[in-house]
């Protein structure tokens, strides 16, 4: 437990998690692409056509991972953004503004994908249903916050600040939820429709688990990415920095 | 704020509070064409409404209570963005971070006035824009406390994030953004109950809901936005 | 592989979300080796104009 301890306590140190970060990154995005691999073959290729959909439920295998990490981020950004406005250490802060984009990524993919699949099973690329609603209002929370962050001219600053709205976001983003689901049983006509397959065999489910577990290496993957060139920046100025730019070639 | 005051002890907590809400409303009065903005916007878009729509009297009424709650909303998103604005430039609002007295007391005074300001003529004027869009009379006083309540959660909720922003140039666009979210379940709740009430269903539940949420964010949100103002400022 | 890429007449629906998945996936890892290549670049250039520093122990 100790040596656990030391080792996360030093991670908080830009230089030793900038190392670290290059160490496990082509782990990262080797486990990423083979099990993206791997669960596209089993969606497109193995899985059979839905009764009711078709080949039309296959959308499934991008649009749900791309929704659940949508989700997922945000929560680690909040979790991060929490430990930037409180205790203020760097790296709490780097961790949270660079998964904001990673997580907007996401949520653009849910909503547009989910849009493809919508016309298909319902007959239209937009409804407001809950989840897509939700979606969207989730996307303009993180574009507030990416928006926020860049507006300040100092990063440290613009950081503490998106964080903040972050963790607001994250109190907002259930009640936005709830509300948007009450709000759709109260006009008649919309009824909140399932999206999946109307019946799930096994063979169907398996690409979708692996999916799910491939689009999170990449966050950690691509987060690992953006950290780095992140602290790049923001150090600067330290000897560590010159020292990596002396050593490192330009796709190090 | 309290430049008058002669003796060498600071302001108490109360005095303090009033000062800021005396000093705002004063500031307010002095340039009342401007306070009066937003009832003019909310005035000319809730008008134009017919004329994009048609003059067919049950879609209006059927659209009256949403339309003017948000009109009165995104009114009020126009004072917002300057709220702290003029005392940032000229140094009232680092005095205010320095005073003795608690932070969120004095944006709450902030917070009161600006309501005061903004919130309640647009109020005054909604029952009637209701009325010319064809509302029931039965259901105005529901659409008047939904937007009671809806209103004073912005005015709370709105000058935290506006906290956020105060340093920051091109705000008003990146404010409008941070703002959607929150005001999401606020105009589903509001809206919800007109809507329900307009239907003859019940509508407690939804302004129940805003009520509850009132309560937490008199409490919350002012000590959030002195917290947000330390963040800008970094002080 | 015809029928596998009509997907059972659902292509112009299935592709383009395949697509868009790839597209803004790889944007976004684009961006950040593009990202990286600049501030390297830039700090390079920094760095010579400070002429040569001793290297130290990095901390």
């Amino acid at each position: 437990m100790n040596a656990f301890k030391l080792w996360y306590h030093k991670l908080g140190s830009p230089p030793y998690f900038y190392l670290f970060a290059g160490y496990i990154r082509p782990w990262l995005w080797a486990i990423a692409l083979l099990l993206t691999a791997v669960g596209l073959y089993g969606g497109l290729v193995l899985a059979p056509p839905d009764y009711q959909q078709g080949d039309a439920f296959r959308i499934i295998y991008v649009h749900v991972p791309a929704a659940w990490m949508s989700l997922f981020i945000y929560g680690v950004m909040a979790v991060s953004a929490f430990i930037a406005v409180i205790w203020k250490p760097k790296m709490a802060e780097v961790l949270a503004m660079e998964s904001a984009p990673i997580g907007a990524a996401f949520t653009l993919i849910a909503l547009v994908t989910g849009s493809l699949w919508g016309k298909p099973t319902w007959g239209t690329y937009w409804t407001w249903d809950a989840r897509l609603t939700s979606e969207l209002v989730l996307l303009f929370i993180y574009l507030g916050v990416i928006g926020l962050y860049h507006a300040f001219e100092n990063p440290r600053q613009g950081a503490r600040a998106a964080s903040f709205l972050a963790i607001i976001g994250a109190v907002n983003l259930p009640i936005v939820h709830y509300s948007v689901v009450w709000w759709n049983t109260l006009h008649q006509g919309t009824t909140v429709r399932y999206f999946g397959p109307s019946d799930i065999v096994p063979s169907m489910l398996w690409p979708l688990l692996v999916m799910t577990i491939a689009t999170k290496f990449y966050y950690g993957a691509s987060l690992m990415d953006r950290s780095r060139v992140a602290l790049l920046s923001l150090e600067r100025g330290k000897d560590w920095v010159s020292e990596v730019v002396r050593t490192e070639r330009a796709d190090g | 704020m309290s430049a008058h005051d002669n003796t060498a002890q600071p302001p108490n907590a109360a005095n303090a509070f009033a000062g800021v809400l005396r000093r705002d409303l004063l500031l307010a009065w002095r340039r009342r064409g401007d306070a009066l903005l937003p009832v003019l916007y909310a005035v000319i878009v809730a008008t134009l409404f017919p004329f994009a729509l048609g003059p067919e009297h049950a879609l209006l009424a059927r659209i009256a209570g949403g339309v003017v709650l948000l009109t009165v909303l995104l009114a009020m998103l126009l004072a917002l963005d300057a709220l702290f604005r003029g005392d940032l430039e000229d140094g009232a609002l680092e005095q205010m971070l320095l005073a003795p007295q608690p932070l969120a007391l004095l944006v709450t005074a902030r917070m009161l006035a600006y309501w005061l300001v903004t919130a309640l003529p647009l109020l005054l004027v909604a029952p009637l824009l209701a009325y010319m869009l064809g509302l029931p009379p039965a259901v105005q006083p529901v659409l008047l406390l939904a937007m009671l309540l809806a209103t004073a959660l912005l005015a709370l909720l709105g000058t935290v994030l506006t906290a956020l922003t105060v340093a920051t140039r091109r705000s008003g666009m990146l404010l409008a953004l941070m703002l959607l979210p929150l005001a999401v379940p606020i105009v589903i709740f509001a809206a919800g109950a007109v809507g329900a009430a307009q239907q003859g269903l019940p509508w407690v539940a939804p302004v129940a809901w805003l009520a509850a949420a009132l309560a937490l964010a008199v409490v919350l949100a002012p000590l959030a936005c002195a917290t947000a103002l330390r963040i800008a400022l970094d002080s | 592989m015809d029928k596998f890429l009509a997907m059972g007449g659902y292509a112009a629906y299935v592709w383009p979300a395949y697509a868009v998945f790839f597209a803004v996936l790889a944007g976004n890892v684009i961006a950040t080796a593009l990202r990286r290549r600049r501030v390297l670049r830039e700090l390079r250039g920094r760095l010579q104009r400070q002429g040569a520093r001793r290297p130290r122990v990095s901390a």
